[in-house]
């Protein structure tokens, strides 16, 4: 694990941690408070009377069959979806539809996607410094630090210059959690961040995560990934049809699961 | 008995990157595999090279072989005086080019186009080329500064200069100053317009569905009729825009609604994935639009763009039916001369005015691949 703490921080960037680390925590014990969450895409009901907190330096893995509701409820965290019934309040500030707090709350909450979703006209740094510059109104030279150094974080600085599509799916994803990163988030939400890689790339991602899992970043993770999860995983999370099944701890969730539900997709993913 | 094939294997030594063989180049290659490779290539070939001859080689005659190229009046053009069959009146054009190219701009004052012309080619040319710096100043200079020192420069009226009549404006310089005219201001408000039909404010949608679609149905030629003809009746007495000025918004509004289209499919084409990222980075609308959006979708409607520019630079002959003199409708008054009336001058004259659309339109065209083949940075064409 790089120390951080010898390194210059650049002017006019964020404050750090007294523990020179670069992983900002939430302000609020409670990160995220999700409750009674109701939502319907027309006549289907795809989120039902969900609740769930996440606490500060929290990570979450939420599991289970597809079209269980897990992205679109990873996706209301940060107004991506919106909802009926219900309430989400992020770092104590409640999501409305007052554009204002959602970009307030997105400028906070950091999301990695599965496509990576890279901007392709933009070299990777630039991909970095966009939002650095334009929504933190950070100088050019400071974005470009920050940048080159969550490149590094991530262990890719050498490919700052490329475009995203010279990239492999692996570090073109890596890039993404970097761009994510350089709005130095308090929560950071990746949705299936493995599932579009092929499977020699899957660890490099996977330990970029751990890593940020280990430096005390609150996540909220969509994943299938059951090994990463059970190191990393605070708790688990199972949703199935718009609902949460079962939430565990990881040992007691592989070992001991205690619905059907679960027992039934455990034995369908473990193999 | 079977004799098995091998089941195991195991490399023993990595085989090192080699040069491909040498593929056939040059012109024998070309004419033994590409032009007579089979009996089909030959016979396409050969009718090919027949089409070519009979199409091009009429052309060489009646423009430089049978042209004649000296002369003072349609005498010097007719086959009884240059005791051959007759092919381009060239002398028709020369006398006459001053015309094609600035229309009744007072001869005295002619300097002032010719500057113009010099400061557009000086602006516009580094802006061009990719490798030259400054873009942005450069950028500013050429569509905020020099269009109203043009302006100045051409109607004259300030500084000691003298006025001149837009109705005294003709040939290509109307030509060009519609079209670009029109080009430059129909790019962002078209733009706009697009970015308004998607929006989800339905005052805003509603207001640009109706603004494409009026200008849409209409035809170019009822636009230029209206505004020229019909505004001054609408307008209260005494206030009078002026007629090319008219025509200049009219041809700005029409194309901008046509342009609008063309950006939205653009904008439809990005995947949703590029929104919600910048969406989730916190980018405000205008910021996502204008930095990951807008980009990828203008590039990806370069060929659909190019296309309403070209359309939009030879609808301006159209303005003949409000009585203004661009190149085709100078030509075309030229034919009408007395001094110059042949059996060729038609000929020589449309051949004349084609070929000058014909090359700054492929100029155009040939730079915007250029354009489109820089800007393909994300490798998926």
């Amino acid at each position: 694990m790089t120390d951080h703490s010898e390194q210059k921080r650049p002017a006019g960037a964020l404050p750090l941690r007294a523990d020179g680390r670069d992983v900002r925590t939430t302000k609020h014990e409670v990160a995220v408070d999700i409750v009674k969450l109701n939502k319907w895409f027309g006549k289907f009901h795809v989120l039902r009377d969900v609740s769930l907190k996440v606490m500060r330096g929290e990570r979450i893995v939420i599991c289970g069959p597809s079209g269980g509701g897990k992205s679109t409820l990873l996706r209301c965290v940060n107004r991506l979806e919106d909802w009926q019934q219900g309430r989400v309040i992020v770092d104590g500030v409640e999501l409305t539809e007052d554009l204002r707090t959602i970009d307030d709350v997105r400028r906070e909450v950091g999301m990695v996607f599965q496509q990576f979703n890279l901007f392709p006209h933009l070299s990777v740094l630039d991909n970095c410094m966009l939002a650095p510059i334009w929504v933190r109104r950070m100088p050019r030279k400071d974005a470009e630090a920050i940048a080159r150094h969550f490149l590094e974080r991530v262990r890719i600085p050498e490919q700052a210059d490329k475009y995203p599509a010279q990239l492999s799916g692996g570090q073109q994803q890596r890039v993404a959690i970097a761009r994510a990163l350089c709005m130095e988030p308090k929560i950071m939400l990746f949705d299936e961040p493995t599932s579009a890689l092929d499977p020699e790339m899957v660890k490099e991602v996977l330990d970029t995560m751990g890593e940020l899992a280990m430096d005390g970043m609150t996540m909220l993770v969509v994943s299938h990934e059951m090994g990463f999860a059970r190191q990393v995983a605070n708790r688990m999370v199972l949703m199935d049809a718009g609902q949460i099944i079962e939430v565990n701890e990881p040992e007691a969730f592989f070992t001991n699961p205690r619905h059907e539900r679960t027992k039934l997709f455990l034995s369908q993913i473990l193999h | 008995m079977v004799q098995d094939a091998q089941t195991a294997f195991v490399s023993q030594q990595l085989i090192a990157s080699l040069e491909p063989p040498r593929a056939a180049v040059g012109l024998p290659a070309l004419f033994r595999q590409r032009l007579f490779g089979s009996v089909l290539n030959s016979v396409l070939t050969l009718l090919g090279a027949l089409l070519i001859i009979v199409l091009i080689w009429p052309a060489v005659r009646f423009l430089l072989i049978d042209a004649v190229w000296e002369g003072a009046s349609r005498v010097d053009c007719l086959p009884e005086t240059v005791g051959r069959p007759v092919g381009a009146c060239w002398p028709f054009v020369e006398k006459k080019f001053a015309q094609f190219m600035y229309g009744f701009y007072p001869a005295s004052e002619l300097w002032r186009v010719n500057l113009t012309y010099a400061l557009a080619a000086i602006l516009l040319a580094p802006l061009l080329v990719p490798s030259i710096p400054y873009k942005t100043a450069n950028a500013i200079l050429f569509f905020g500064v020099f269009p109203v020192v043009a302006f100045f420069l051409l109607i004259g009226g300030v500084f000691g200069l003298p006025h001149v009549e837009t109705r005294l404006w003709g040939g290509l310089l109307v030509t060009l100053i519609i079209s670009f005219t029109g080009i430059i201001g129909s790019l962002p408000l078209g733009i706009l317009l697009a970015l308004g039909r998607r929006s989800d404010l339905r005052v805003i949608r509603m207001f640009c569905i109706g603004f494409i679609e009026f200008w849409r149905g209409v035809p170019l030629i009822t636009v230029l009729f209206f505004a020229t003809y019909m505004l001054p009746l609408f307008l209260p007495p005494g206030w009078t825009i002026d007629a090319l000025l008219r025509v200049l918004i009219g041809v700005v509004l029409f194309a901008a609604a046509y342009m609008a289209e063309v950006v939205r499919g653009g904008l439809q084409a990005i995947p949703r994935g590029q929104y919600e990222a910048a969406m989730a980075l916190g980018l405000g609308y205008w910021r996502m639009n204008g930095l990951v959006i807008l980009p990828q979708a203008l590039k990806l409607v370069i060929p659909g763009m190019v296309n309403s520019f070209l359309a939009l630079f030879k609808d301006t002959t159209l303005v003949l039916i409000v009585a203004i003199f661009d190149l085709l409708g100078q030509v075309r008054a030229a034919f009408s001369d007395p001094n110059w009336a042949t059996p060729v001058t038609l000929f020589t004259g449309f051949a004349f005015a084609g070929m000058i659309y014909f090359v700054i339109s492929f100029a155009i065209s040939r730079y915007a691949l250029f354009v489109e083949r820089r800007l393909n940075t994300d490798a998926r064409h």
